[in-house]
C-alpha cells in the first residue's frame, strides 16, 4: 500500500485571528467621524428631554411599550398608526437599495453596528495591547506571564464595560432614562431591563471582541442580498491589477527583465484589513468595502512617489475601460443613473407621503364598529335600536369632552350607554370604548329599511374639532 | 518573488460543475461545530428535563415535572386569588350601588360577559338577542322586571323549574286544550289582542269587539284590563311591539289554545353569588336595564 492517498480536506476550520494595523487617511478619518456620530446618537438620544405637558413623558425619544406609545420629539405615534413605522422601514429599505446600487456595501463598511462596534473594540485593543506587531507577538507568546494576563484582563474589562454601556443605553429607549438609571444602580429595576442588558452586553462583548468578521461572513444575510443589488456601475473597492502587476519588491524588480508593476507587495493593504482578506485577489464576499486598504496603499504610493489609487473605489465598467486604455467614467456618472434616480424618487415619494400623513392627522379620532349580534333590537314602542361600539381617541395632553351626534334622518336619536347626556369625557392621551345606541322611531324610514346610511359625528366641544364616520343603520325589513 | 504569507490556500471543489460554475468545498468554521455540539447537549438535557419521549399510553413526564395542565391550573388559581377581593366586594355590596362604583361595575360587566357566554348564551344567544321562546335581553321589555333586583332574583332562582321552590312561577291556562274557551272565542280574543298591540293589526277586525268581552272576562285578571300585563305575576304586556312567542295570528292562537311555559334553571346551585351579580350587572347594562 502506498501512502500517496491525498489527505481528506478538513471539514471544519478554526478562525484565523486578525490583527488589523493602524491606518491613517481620508477614509479612516471619515470612519472616525461616522463612529463618533453614530455612537453619539445611540448613547445620548435617550437623555434628550422634550416637554410635552404634565400628563406625558418628557423623554424626546421613547418607545413606551407598556402604554403603547412611541414618542419622537414633537411626534406621538399610537399603535393604530403603525403604518408610519412600516413607511419608515420601506424608506430604510429603499435607502439601502439606493446606497447599495450606487456605492456597494457602504452600509457594511461605515454604518453597520457590527462594523462600528468592532472598530471601537479594535481601537480599545490597540490602546491596551499595542498595534499589529505587538498584538501578534502577544498572541504568539505561549507563556502566560503576568504581563499577558494583565493586558488580556484589562482589554476584556474595557470591552465588557462598552458592552454594558451598549446594553444599558438600549433599555433607556423604553422607559424614562434618568429614573431607570437610578433603579438599575439601586437594583430595583424590572427584571426585563436587567435581562435585556445582560443579553446585549454578552452579544456586544462576543460579537465585537471575538466573532467580528465571522458575523459578516457566516451570520449576516445582508452580503448575499446586496450581491443581487450591485451592477457594473456600482462603486466598490478594487485593485488596479493592470497597473500593479507584476508585483514585487523594488530590489527584486530591478533585477527583473519584465516591466515592474506599481505594487511592491508590502502587504500594507492586507495588514489593515479587518476582514483578513487580500483585496488584490479581487471581489470577495468577505469585503465590507471599509476602504481602509485604500488609505494604506495611498500612503505607500505617496512614499514611493507614485500616483495614488492603486487600490481605489471603482466600478466594473472602469476596469474594462482602463484595461483598454480609456478614461474611466467620472464618479458622478456612476452615482447618477436611472436606477439610483428611480430609488431616490421612490424614497422621496414615500417620505413625502409620510410627512403629509403626519400633518394631516387629527388630534381626535373615532372608529365605529356596528354591533351585528343582533343587527337590531325592537323596543316595546316598536322603535328600532342599533348598537355601535365607538372607540374615541383623545390625543391631547388634557381630558376632553366628546359629543356624539347622528346625521342621516330626523327620526334617529343617539343615546350613550352609562350616561343620560350626549357627551362623554375621554381622559388625556387615551382611548375610550363607548357603546352608542341609535334609535329610529317606530314606523320611520330607517326603522322600516333594511339599510340606512348614517353618519356619526364626534365633536370635541372644548375646541370644536369634529370627525365623522359613516356607517349603516339596520332596520326591520318588511 | 517574495513569499506571500496570506496567500490563500487552494480550496477543493466538490467536483460539481454547472455551466462552468464550480461548487467550493469550503470548511465550516469550527465555532459553528461547537455551537452544533452544544445544541445536541442541550437537546438531550431538554428531553430529560421536560416531557419528551412518547410511550404507548403517555409520554415521559420529565425530570422537572413540568406540565402544561398544572401551569394552567396554577395560573387559574393565581387569578382567583388576585380576583378574590373584587369578588368578595361584589358579593357584599348593595345591588343598586354596583353601578355607582366605576371600577366594580367595570369588573362586574367583564366578568358577567364571561359568565353569560359560558352559561346563558345557549338559550339567550351570544349577543343576548334571544330567540322564539327565549327572551331578548337587549330590549326594554321584561316579563319579571328589569331592575338589578329583579334580574338578580330571576337568575338566582330561575323560572318554572322544579329545583328551586323560590323559582318565579306563573301558569297561563291552556284555554283551548282545556276547553275553557270555544275556538270562536279564541279567534275573537286573538284579534282583540292584535288590535291593542303596537304595530300590529287584527286579522279580522269584525271580531275585535267580541274579543274584548272575552278578554275582559278571561284574561284581564293577569294581563290587566288594558292589556299592559303584570310583572308580579309574570304576565306579559300585550300592548307593546314585543312578542316572545310571535305576534302573528297563528302564533297567538297557539299561545291561547295551549299556553306557553318557558323554563329557566336556578343558577344559585351552579354559580357563586359574585358570578350571579356579575352576570346580572352585565344583562342590566345591555341596553334595557331599568
Amino acid at each position: 500500500m502506498s501512502n500517496t492517498q491525498p489527505e481528506a480536506p478538513s471539514l471544519y476550520a478554526a478562525r484565523e485571528p486578525i490583527f488589523p494595523k493602524r491606518v491613517h487617511g481620508k477614509f479612516r478619518n471619515l470612519k472616525w467621524v461616522l463612529m463618533i456620530f453614530t455612537l453619539g446618537i445611540y448613547y445620548l438620544t435617550p437623555w434628550i428631554r422634550w416637554d410635552r405637558g404634565p400628563n406625558l413623558p418628557d423623554q424626546a425619544v421613547l418607545v413606551d411599550l407598556a402604554n403603547r406609545r412611541f414618542f419622537f420629539f414633537w411626534i406621538e405615534i399610537w399603535p393604530h398608526e403603525f403604518y408610519f413605522v412600516a413607511g419608515l422601514l420601506v424608506m430604510a429599505g429603499l435607502g439601502l437599495f439606493l446606497f447599495t446600487s450606487a456605492l456597494g456595501r457602504v452600509w457594511c463598511g461605515y454604518a453597520c453596528p457590527q462594523t462600528v462596534w468592532t472598530d471601537l473594540f479594535i481601537l480599545v485593543e490597540r490602546w491596551i495591547e499595542g498595534d499589529r506587531n505587538a498584538r501578534l507577538r502577544l498572541h504568539r507568546q505561549k507563556k502566560l506571564d503576568f504581563r499577558k494576563i494583565r493586558l488580556r484582563l484589562t482589554k476584556w474589562v474595557a470591552w465588557f464595560l462598552i458592552g454594558l454601556a451598549t446594553g444599558g443605553a438600549w433599555v433607556f429607549y423604553f422607559t424614562d432614562a434618568p429614573t431607570l438609571a437610578v433603579d438599575l444602580v439601586q437594583g430595583t429595576a424590572h427584571p426585563v431591563a436587567y435581562t435585556t442588558m445582560l443579553i446585549l452586553t454578552a452579544t456586544t462583548f462576543a460579537f465585537g471582541g471575538f466573532a467580528r468578521e465571522q458575523i459578516c461572513i457566516y451570520a449576516c444575510p445582508w452580503p448575499r442580498i446586496q450581491a443581487a443589488m450591485m451592477d457594473e456601475d456600482t462603486l466598490v473597492v478594487g485593485y488596479r491589477s493592470w497597473r500593479g502587476e507584476p508585483r514585487g519588491k523594488q530590489r527584486d524588480q530591478e533585477d527583473s527583465t519584465t516591466p515592474a508593476g506599481d505594487c511592491i507587495d508590502c502587504m500594507a493593504c492586507v495588514n489593515v484589513c479587518p476582514m483578513g482578506i487580500d483585496i488584490r485577489d479581487g471581489q470577495q464576499l468577505e469585503c465590507i468595502t471599509c476602504a481602509l486598504c485604500i488609505d494604506a496603499c495611498d500612503d505607500i504610493m505617496a512614499k514611493l512617489g507614485k500616483p495614488r489609487g492603486l487600490i481605489d473605489y471603482m466600478a466594473l465598467t472602469d476596469e474594462i475601460a482602463e484595461r483598454e486604455g480609456k478614461a474611466p467614467k467620472p464618479i458622478w456618472k456612476h452615482v447618477f443613473r436611472p436606477r439610483t434616480i428611480l430609488y431616490t424618487t421612490l424614497w422621496s415619494l414615500v417620505g413625502v407621503a409620510l410627512v403629509v400623513a403626519l400633518f394631516m392627522r387629527s388630534d381626535i379620532e373615532a372608529t365605529v364598529a356596528p354591533v351585528r349580534n343582533p343587527t337590531f333590537v325592537t323596543l316595546s314602542d316598536g322603535s328600532i335600536r342599533n348598537t355601535y361600539d365607538v372607540r374615541l381617541r383623545n390625543k391631547h395632553g388634557t381630558d376632553r369632552p366628546f359629543q356624539i351626534s347622528v346625521k342621516g334622518h330626523p327620526a334617529l336619536r343617539v343615546q350613550l350607554e352609562g350616561t343620560p347626556y350626549g357627551a362623554v369625557t375621554v381622559p388625556a392621551d387615551s382611548t375610550q370604548l363607548q357603546r352608542v345606541y341609535i334609535v329610529a322611531a317606530a314606523g320611520s324610514d330607517p326603522a322600516n329599511s333594511e339599510r340606512w346610511d348614517i353618519r356619526l359625528w364626534v365633536e370635541d366641544t372644548s375646541n370644536g374639532d369634529r370627525v365623522y364616520k359613516d356607517t349603516i343603520f339596520n332596520g326591520r325589513a318588511n | 518573488m517574495a513569499k506571500q504569507p496570506h496567500k490563500k490556500h487552494e480550496v477543493e471543489t466538490t467536483g460539481h460543475e454547472w455551466d462552468g460554475i464550480q461548487e467550493f468545498n469550503n470548511p465550516l468554521p469550527r465555532w459553528w461545530l461547537w455551537v452544533f455540539y452544544a445544541c445536541i447537549v442541550w437537546a438531550i438535557w431538554y428531553s430529560i428535563a421536560y416531557p419528551a419521549w412518547p410511550g404507548l399510553k403517555s409520554a415521559t413526564s420529565g425530570y422537572l415535572g413540568f406540565s402544561t395542565r398544572a401551569q394552567v391550573a396554577e395560573s387559574i388559581a393565581e387569578f382567583e386569588t388576585k380576583l378574590a377581593p373584587m369578588n368578595d366586594k361584589l358579593a357584599g355590596v348593595e345591588l343598586a350601588s354596583i353601578a355607582d362604583d366605576a371600577e366594580l361595575r367595570g369588573y362586574a360587566v367583564s366578568a358577567g360577559a364571561a359568565v353569560f357566554k359560558t352559561w346563558c348564551a345557549q338559550c339567550h344567544g351570544s349577543g343576548a338577542a334571544g330567540a322564539k321562546g327565549y327572551p331578548n335581553l337587549l330590549d326594554d321589555d321584561w316579563l319579571w322586571g328589569g331592575t338589578m333586583e329583579d334580574i338578580h332574583t330571576t337568575i338566582t332562582h330561575g323560572i318554572r323549574n322544579t329545583d328551586d321552590e323560590d323559582a318565579r312561577f306563573s301558569q297561563m291556562p291552556a284555554f283551548g286544550r282545556d276547553e275553557l274557551l270555544e275556538k270562536e272565542q279564541i279567534a275573537q280574543v286573538v284579534n282583540y289582542v292584535m288590535s291593542i298591540s303596537a304595530g300590529n293589526t287584527p286579522q279580522d277586525a269584525s271580531l275585535v269587539a267580541e274579543g274584548e268581552v272575552v278578554f275582559q272576562d278571561n284574561c284581564a285578571a293577569c294581563h290587566m284590563e288594558d292589556g299592559t300585563g303584570d310583572r308580579f305575576q309574570g304576565a306579559p304586556n300585550l300592548t307593546d311591539a314585543i312578542w316572545l312567542f310571535g305576534g302573528d295570528y297563528a302564533s297567538l292562537y297557539e299561545t291561547v289554545y295551549n299556553a306557553r311555559y318557558g323554563v329557566m334553571p336556578n343558577w344559585n346551585t351552579r354559580l357563586s353569588e359574585a358570578e350571579i351579580r356579575a352576570v346580572a350587572t352585565y344583562v342590566h347594562g345591555l341596553g334595557g336595564g331599568e
